[in-house]
């Protein structure tokens, strides 16, 4: 599905109300098995985000003394990458280039039933509901994800010379919000999109050059002790990216890894 | 990060994929050039002349080596990539994601290496083995393999496995070769669509040449 304004199943523009059966995964906690649980919603405005949605259900399971539904998120500007949620069988729902939390309802139509499942992978545990334990990417990025700065005075900004082109590459691969939704989407639940865009973002600038080469050998040593699977290029990844991170950042960070490895001294 | 390190992580065993896959395209180039002779229809002499330099020659015998060194390599570490990759989901989804960005056959990778691989071991049997095992193993003297393949062809069943073997090559490489270079790290747009243009069109290539070979008797468009 291409980004089509055109397209009325997915961009309904005028208002209208609708009544859904919402199927949700419930798990008490990380030990309990879970399973889905449906429910019926009701009066649902097309103007309301997926997560408003999920608010007025949740609103209702309080009133009647239920246990609302636990979920990610936080920013609900697209911007945090707090929110997750893998609705009808696609990470963030059915837009393209967009999070959960700025998935509209307009989406969905009167009668329909959404499905919707936390992000699955062996490496993002659930914690409770549709939350799951994403902290992985954080020793990920722990593992080299940084740079060295020097103490004292600030140096010029414009005293660095840095290619436009690599500027521009840098940037868009740090457009990454570390969301997940590549590794939900990967057949092999690998987190080589999510790598790559970290390790391609420092690697373009010079500020990234000292630690270039532990950078990615450590990253991806820690990526697999987390057990992410091995990226085969399928794309849906690239797909599914809220940011749009290129896939090209993938065999950047190959060729990253092939160099370190070659001509690292240990 | 030691050999062994770099080796046994996730891009490190691709990577050992990306250079055996590519090694063996390149064999691939060489056997499908050679089995062509056939269709110089001269009844064998020009194909038999061809097998015989691969078969009672010294080089190509050293290289077959290698080759099944690096058929090997690929074989092992594709059945256990794609084992591992499979066990890292934990709990399936309810909802299947559909083709959204990928290919049904980048997804297929290991059910259609699988399906080369069993198409592999008939082939084998049928040409490699019996000619072997009539040289002892060394270089002696070669079976008339053109006659050979002249009545393997004669049946049905076996000219429509080898099609269906040589069409699971066509869509294993129609993702691989393209995808080989990006894990030795080709990252630049106008090379990556360079190199997926000239996959498919290798794929095609390869996959029809291959196929012919078998039909080519079976329907009798050879003397
Ligand atoms: C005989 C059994 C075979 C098996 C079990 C097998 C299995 C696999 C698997 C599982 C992959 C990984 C999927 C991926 O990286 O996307 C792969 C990749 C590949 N295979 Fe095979 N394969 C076989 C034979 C062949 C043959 C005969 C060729 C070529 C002549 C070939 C060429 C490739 C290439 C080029 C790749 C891509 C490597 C990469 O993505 O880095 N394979 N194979
Ligand atoms: S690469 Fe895209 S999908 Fe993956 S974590 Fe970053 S923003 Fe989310
Ligand atoms: S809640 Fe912050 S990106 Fe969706």
């Amino acid at each position: 599905m291409k980004f089509d304004l055109n397209n009325d199943k997915l961009y309904r523009m005028e208002h209208y109300n609708m009544n859904l059966t919402v199927k949700v995964w419930r798990q008490k906690n990380s030990k309990d098995k879970g399973g889905f649980v449906s429910y019926q919603v009701k009066d649902i405005s097309s103007e309301m985000s997926f997560l408003e949605m999920i608010d007025v259900l949740n609103e209702k399971l309080i009133v009647e003394g239920a246990e609302p539904i636990a979920f990610d998120h936080d920013c609900r500007e697209g911007i945090c990458g707090q929110c997750s949620l893998y609705i009808n069988g696609k990470p963030h729902g059915p837009w393209m280039a967009n999070t959960t939390c700025q998935l509209h309802m307009r989406a969905f139509k009167d009668g329909d039933t959404i499905v919707v499942e936390p992000w699955r992978a062996g490496a993002f545990p659930v914690i409770k509901d549709l939350m799951v334990d994403r902290s992985a990417f954080d020793r990920i990025i722990q593992a080299g994800g940084y740079i060295s700065v020097n103490t004292g005075n600030a140096v010029d900004g414009n005293s660095l010379p840095i290619n436009k082109d690599h500027a521009d590459a840098s940037f868009a691969a740090a457009m990454c919000i570390g969301c997940g939704a590549c590794v939900a989407a990967c057949k092999n639940s690998s987190a080589m999109l999510f790598l790559s865009a970290k390790v391609s973002h420092l690697a373009l600038l010079p500020q990234g050059e000292p630690e270039r080469k532990s950078r990615v050998l450590n990253m991806v040593a820690q990526m697999d002790k987390e057990g992410f699977g091995a990226c085969t290029n399928t794309g849906a990844c690239e797909a599914t990216c809220p940011k749009e991170i290129s896939i090209s950042n993938i065999a950047r960070l190959n060729k990253e890894y092939l160099f370190s490895s070659l001509t690292s001294d240990k | 990060m030691t050999w062994k390190q770099v080796f046994t992580s996730s891009v490190g065993k691709k990577l050992v994929m990306g250079f055996t896959g590519i090694f063996l395209i390149l064999f691939l180039i060489i056997h499908v050039s050679l089995n062509a002779c056939i269709w110089a229809n001269d009844g064998g002499k020009m194909f038999n002349a061809g097998a015989h330099f691969m078969g009672a020659n010294v080089v190509p015998r050293i290289l077959e080596i290698g080759l099944f060194a690096g058929l090997i390599l690929h074989i092992v570490q594709g059945l256990m990539l794609e084992l591992s990759n499979r066990s890292k989901r934990g709990i399936a989804y309810a909802s299947d994601y559909g083709n959204r960005g990928s290919k049904w056959y980048s997804r297929s990778m290991g059910i259609l290496g699988t399906l080369i691989l069993l198409f592999l071991i008939l082939h084998m049997s049928d040409f490699w083995f019996p000619n072997r095992a009539h040289q002892n193993f060394v270089l002696g003297e070669e079976i008339d393999l053109y006659a050979k393949m002249k009545t393997t062809f004669s049946e049905l069943w076996v000219v429509i496995v080898y099609v269906l073997g040589c069409f699971s090559l066509g869509y294993h490489l129609a993702h691989g070769f393209q995808s080989a270079f990006k894990t030795m790290g080709v990252h630049n747009k106008k090379y990556n669509q360079m190199l997926t243009s000239i996959g498919y069109g290798f794929s095609v290539i390869i996959t029809l040449a291959f196929a012919m070979m078998p039909l080519s008797f079976y329907l009798s468009w050879l003397n």
